[in-house]
């Protein structure tokens, strides 16, 4: 357990000494705050719509603000995932400090973990950074904060997976490039899948569907918590640690 | 303190260690030497638990690489080729993350850092970043993160490749203290280095082992006949170089003299000695006594790639 967060501290470290933690933040915070702007901009313009006026019913701030900026934050995510995983193993391997940890007495497992938990929580601090456009929501209005909540539970849910499989692509080779783009290729591959399940009705499309990670990202942006969610997320996380720890003992034998 | 028996190291397409087998005992300082791709850096590997062996059995410390390899690895320290360095941390912060790793006491940690970077003269350098450091404070600094909890066997692959002489000096200076408390193994393929350091000689060649042995014992049983280098010049007017070459092949205990080169108007010549012969002083008496100038008389080394074709001559003659 000391060990993972040995590993774990390293990570964060090296993340927070190069340009990566801080070029991500502010990509994000630039994204975040015109998404932002953009939902609060349409909120506002139906919210004087006469139509809108003689509703008597007053707008809902979660489901007008909140909730299509947390899908959207969902999505800027798959972006991040790539950038902040690429090097957490290709790094190691080119220079040959994987051999360092390799023959210390950590266990494999405690060394995939350790890295796996700093990028989650880089992810979590660049997230963090939403919480800025999310108070001034809370300063001029009254939204429930429930929901807001379940959200970040449910980002936090679908970085943890991604970032499990781009370790495992960090894991397969020693260039950064190749990882970072075939992880970017793969979130982009879980993101548009749903995109077909608006036409498909048969068995087989509505397995590709139920594969992708925005689409079960929905729930909790609406502030529901589904375990069916709950259980893709966290398996596709072991599913990709897992992957991560074969390609480490592959690591052993094919040299 | 290290037995290997039979290891094999086989790879998709080659075979890197073929079936090699020694031991090193308590204390010792043992020269891995080989050519370049002769195998040492797999066979550290596989004693390092870096990569298992394809065939054969390892045993570090009274431990089998393969089945307890947690309690070598907590008993070996190994400094890679390229020193395993993260070169955004400080050298302080380096050294103790590799403490931490290797599962220092957090009590005894800094007390074993500054001791540790004392010891390999990386102290004046402990708060820099390690990208600034130039090559040598690197090697010094991955010898100093080896050795942070005291292991039993220190496992040095090419600790002086890439410095420059001085450095070189130094490291092997540092190397030869440390031998009392760690068995140490490095490997190299520079002869002199061995000479100097090591006790026991471990020779590979294209994975499969040439010789192992005491380093007196390799000495003599390569050089059992001297093989000297004597530059002859002319006090006065010119000089012949027949005459020289008959007069010293006369001195008594002279096997073979070779004629070489002319070096400013200096005659060199190869002399070789006669097996358990010491020829030197009679070979200068006589040069002097002929109104000659011995400019020069020393022993020629061999080098290692004539320890190889040596060795391996004499194993194909024994078949």
């Amino acid at each position: 357990m000391s060990n993972i967060w040995i590993l774990c501290k390293k990570e964060l470290r090296s993340y927070f000494v190069s340009p990566i933690a801080y070029g991500l933040m502010a990509f994000f915070a630039l994204i975040c705050g015109y998404f932002f702007y953009a939902a609060v901009a349409i909120f506002v313009l139906r919210s004087t719509d006469p139509m809108m006026m003689q509703r008597g019913m007053p707008m809902d701030i979660n489901e007008w603000v909140i909730r299509p900026l947390m899908m959207n934050v969902s999505v800027i995510g798959l972006f991040m995932i790539p950038m902040i995983t690429m090097r957490l193993f290709a790094e190691e391997k080119k220079t040959g400090t994987i051999e360092l940890l390799a023959t210390s007495p950590i266990l494999d497992i405690e060394i995939i973990v350790g890295k796996w938990l700093a990028a989650v929580l880089l992810y979590l601090s660049i997230l963090g950074i939403s919480a800025v456009n999310l108070a001034v929501v809370f300063i001029y209005g009254k939204p429930d904060w429930k929901p807001v909540l379940v959200a970040y539970l449910g980002l936090l849910l679908q970085g943890g997976c991604l970032l499990a499989i781009g370790s495992f692509i960090s894991n397969c080779t020693k260039n950064q490039i190749i990882a970072g783009a075939g992880t970017f290729a793969v979130c982009l591959l879980l993101w548009v899948l749903d995109w077909v399940a608006a036409y498909e009705t048969t068995t087989f499309g509505k397995m590709i569907s139920y594969l992708s990670v925005t689409g079960h990202f929905e729930n909790f942006a609406k502030g529901v918590i589904d375990t069916k969610d709950v259980v893709y997320y966290l398996s596709l996380s072991f599913f990709g640690l897992f992957l991560t720890a074969r390609s480490m003992e592959s690591l052993r034998w094919r040299a | 303190m290290i037995k290997v028996e039979g290891l094999t190291k086989r790879y998709a397409r080659n075979v890197a260690v073929d079936n090699i087998s020694f031991e090193v005992e308590k204390g010792q300082i043992v020269g891995f030497l080989g050519p370049n791709g002769a195998g040492k850096t797999t066979t550290m590997r596989v004693l390092t638990c870096f990569l298992p062996a394809t065939d054969g059995k390892a045993e570090v410390a009274g431990f089998d690489v393969r089945s307890q390899a947690m309690d070598v690895k907590r008993r070996v320290g190994y400094l890679p080729e390229t020193p395993p360095l993260y070169p955004e941390m400080e050298v302080r912060e380096y050294v103790e993350f590799v403490g931490r790793l290797k599962g220092v006491p957090k009590a005894n940690l800094q007390a074993r850092v500054d001791e540790v970077c004392g010891r390999c003269n990386v102290a004046d350098v402990k708060t820099k970043l390690i990208a600034k450091l130039s090559k040598g404070y690197r090697q010094r600094v991955g010898l100093a993160s080896a050795i942070i909890h005291n292991p039993d066997v220190l496992i040095l692959d090419e600790p002086t490749a890439g410095l420059d002489p001085e450095q070189r000096k130094e490291t092997l200076a540092l190397i030869k203290e440390l031998a009392g408390e760690h068995t140490i193994i490095l490997s190299t393929h520079i002869l002199p280095e061995v000479e100097t350091i090591c006790q026991k000689v471990i020779i590979i060649s294209k994975g499969k082992l040439v010789a192992t042995d005491t380093m007196e014992n390799l000495n003599s049983r390569l050089r059992g006949s001297e093989l000297l280098e004597v530059e002859v010049g002319a006090r006065t007017g010119s000089i012949n170089k027949d005459s020289v070459q008959s007069r010293l092949s006369s001195v008594a205990g002279v096997s073979r003299v070779e004629f070489k080169d002319v070096r400013n108007g200096h005659l060199q010549f190869h002399v070789e000695s006669q097996q358990g012969e010491s020829v030197r002083a009679e070979i200068a008496r006589s040069v002097v006594s002929a109104d000659w100038d011995l400019l020069e008389l020393h022993g020629a080394g061999l080098s290692l790639e004539e320890i190889f074709l040596q060795l391996t001559a004499s194993d194909k003659g024994a078949k």
